[in-house]
């Protein structure tokens, strides 16, 4: 992905964040893509975003990873 | 740590008695017998409904035969939340055996993820251990072990090995010296909402603990009436904990296979809960 830093709303899930790459990166819907917190552990899609970032952001960001195939088992 | 074993062996044989009937509307034609069945608080649904879904099959046409999901009074279960947290949270009236209804058809999209397989199911559970090894040990005890030992957590989980399981999960519950817990991973559920979490710790910097209620009253003050009481009940496998016990020694007794302490809040009082 060209831009790598994105405001994304709390109450969104982590699977709006997965569709919203799916689209960026014309990536078939259908297809899978893995979503990735410290490079370790894949949060269920239906975690809210805000969650996720009060628990594991730092310095005001959220890093996430994404892969097309299931990385880190 | 585990020194309370009787206790972590308790809620490991927390079972709840569930009715699985197929529902309704769903019926073609004669009603089929209902599924009777002692369902472990601390496993998932589709663990446990595979003979469920054969059954109930041999009576719906085949073009109606879509992905299987549960559904208790209106309210569709998901089935990455333990069967325990879905029974506490929802079962509030407590009567027994629990009335789940069996689904085939119009799979509620916006409110349950899909489950393919077993595998699914073991993949969110490693996760979900993996992401409370983050905030204990910031991933450092799990990362450590080999896949072989992810495994036996797995397999300890399907198969109701507490040996087997305990064996390994002691090290991720390892919460002594520099292994003490970074922060304690738990959830708290209410109805109708998402789930709390946040980043906690076990002790204040003068090395004092933190109670239940301390972490109540930091996830959901609004429950706190002007004197200081917690006005709904909190309860985690069926019982509600005293409010005063150190949340460290929750964290280490009374987790989930996932690592997890999963509280429901809830403004009924746990009489007749199991």
């Amino acid at each position: 992905m060209k831009k790598k830093k994105w405001a994304v709303d709390r109450n969104k899930r982590i699977s709006w964040i997965g569709e919203f790459i799916k689209k960026y990166l014309k990536v078939d819907a259908k297809d899978s893509l893995f979503l990735y917190v410290n490079q370790s552990f894949a949060p269920a899609p239906d975690t809210l975003v805000g969650t996720v970032f009060d628990c594991f952001g730092s310095d005001g960001k959220l890093v996430l990873h994404y892969c097309r195939t299931q990385a880190w088992g | 740590m585990a020194e309370d074993r009787e206790i972590m062996r308790e809620l490991w044989d927390g079972r709840v008695p569930v009715t699985f009937t197929l529902a309704e509307e769903e019926i073609d034609s004669e009603q089929p017998d209902p599924v009777y069945l002692m369902v472990p608080r601390i496993t998932y649904f589709p663990l446990v409904t595979e003979k469920i879904t054969k059954h109930f099959t041999k009576y719906i046409s085949e073009e109606n035969q879509g992905e299987v999901w549960l559904e208790f009074e209106g309210q569709p279960l998901k089935w990455h939340y333990p069967v325990g947290v879905l029974y506490d949270l929802y079962n509030s009236d407590s009567s027994l055996p629990w009335r789940i209804s069996v689904h085939f058809q119009e799979f509620p999209e916006d409110e349950l993820l899909h489950c393919g397989s077993k595998d699914v199911v073991e993949s969110h559970f490693i996760s979900t251990i993996k992401e409370a090894d983050s905030l204990k040990h910031r991933g450092q005890v799990i990362n450590g072990m080999q896949k072989k030992d992810h495994k036996q957590l797995w397999n300890g989980l399907i198969h109701d090995r507490f040996e087997q399981f305990w064996s390994v999960n002691k090290k991720l519950m390892e919460s002594s010296g520099d292994d003490m817990f970074k922060y304690i991973p738990f959830r708290i559920y209410m109805v109708d909402k998402h789930y709390v979490q946040s980043l906690f710790r076990p002790m204040t910097d003068e090395g004092q603990h933190y109670t239940l209620k301390d972490l109540l009253k930091a996830s959901v003050p609004e429950f706190f009436n002007s004197d200081d009481i917690f006005t709904m009940h909190a309860v985690i496998h069926g019982v509600e904990p005293p409010l005063h016990t150190p949340i460290l020694w929750l964290s280490e007794h009374f987790s989930f296979p996932d690592n997890f302490l999963h509280i429901c809040v809830l403004s009924t009082d746990s009489k007749g809960y199991i």
